[in-house]
């Protein structure tokens, strides 16, 4: 196999994603030899997803189960590739590019198996919760400030789509992926909608003069 | 006060707030995945190379963990070749 050559420019497809790429466009036995290949490497990439998201979220999958949702997810990955093919640019390996696909495609599964059957209350009022956290002798008087304003700012700031999409996503922990379905809208919709929230919470705390870099600091996780 | 509860309170303002710095979409995201995470195993400057990639996958939970799981996956590729 050639080795990968670097260019701080970036880099053309290097000769095993060229080989993946000239056998998937080609005809007859090569091609259909390339897919066989490729829904191996794209299954063993849901496998690999399914059971470590299985363990993330701890739903309780018998091996049937874990099969199927592996297999369905290898499929859909399989005309995924197979659809974005030509937009391939060799930015990446090709193997890296189609796991891509596989690991989304197992995940989304998995967070929507995790979450069947369960109620997602679209509440708008969930964001009350944080008045009593504010309220907490727990809580420094810094924190316990910034609780307390970003609690008005979600009561007053947002719209009420903006306040429930916020706090299932981020106060009840709701995969995005299990809300998109439920609402029949996508990831990257909702996200934009989560994203133009947390911009108008930031601009208000500004105009309060609140700083919420320090209390933050270290990000997210 | 515990330091706990104080962690716990940051870890909410910052999942309500989400990332300061500009960020790219889901779907940007996705677009540039495969590319961000090889250059990260390369060991050069994911960031510099992508912008706003870092910020998303801090704010957005399900892209940073399917960003995490290909991680994981070309790093068990890479311990145990295929055949
Ligand atoms: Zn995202």
């Amino acid at each position: 196999m050639p080795e990968t050559s670097f260019s701080p420019a970036g880099r053309g497809a290097d000769g095993e994603s060229l080989e993946w790429l000239a056998a998937l466009s080609a005809a007859g036995h090569r091609r259909e030899d390339a897919i066989e290949r490729l829904h191996a490497l794209l299954l063993r990439a849901a496998r690999f997803e399914v059971a470590r998201r299985r363990r993330a979220v701890g739903v309780a999958l018998d091996p049937g189960e874990v099969d199927d949702l592996a297999t369905q997810a290898a499929d859909d990955a399989l005309m995924a590739v197979m659809r974005k093919l030509p937009t391939f640019r060799g930015d990446s390996r090709f193997t890296t590019w189609a796991y891509k696909f596989a690991l989304l495609e197992a995940a989304v599964k998995v967070r929507r198996r995790a979450w069947q059957g369960r109620e997602v209350a679209l509440e708008d009022d969930g964001w009350a919760r944080l008045a009593d956290r504010a309220a907490s002798p727990h809580e420094d008087a810094q924190t316990a400030e910034l609780l307390g304003a970003v609690g008005r700012a979600i009561a007053e700031a947002l719209t009420p789509h903006q306040r429930a999409v916020l706090t299932a996503l981020t106060l009840d922990d709701v995969p995005i992926d299990v809300l998109a379905e439920r609402l029949a809208t996508t990831r990257g919709a909702l996200y934009k909608t989560l994203h133009d929230a947390r911009r108008k919470l930031r601009a208000r705390l500004a105009e309060e003069g609140l700083e919420p870099g320090r209390a933050t600091a270290g990000g997210t996780r | 006060m515990s330091s706990r509860d104080s962690k716990r309170s940051a870890d909410l303002l910052g999942r309500l707030l989400g990332p300061a710095e500009p960020e790219v979409s889901c779907d940007e995201c996705f677009e540039q995945l495969d590319r961000y995470v090889e250059i990260e195993r390369d060991g050069r400057d994911a960031e510099a190379a992508i912008p706003g990639m870092r910020a998303h996958l801090e704010g957005c939970p399900a892209c940073h963990e399917d960003h995490d799981s290909l991680v994981a996956l070309l790093a068990s590729d890479a311990a145990s070749p295929e055949s």
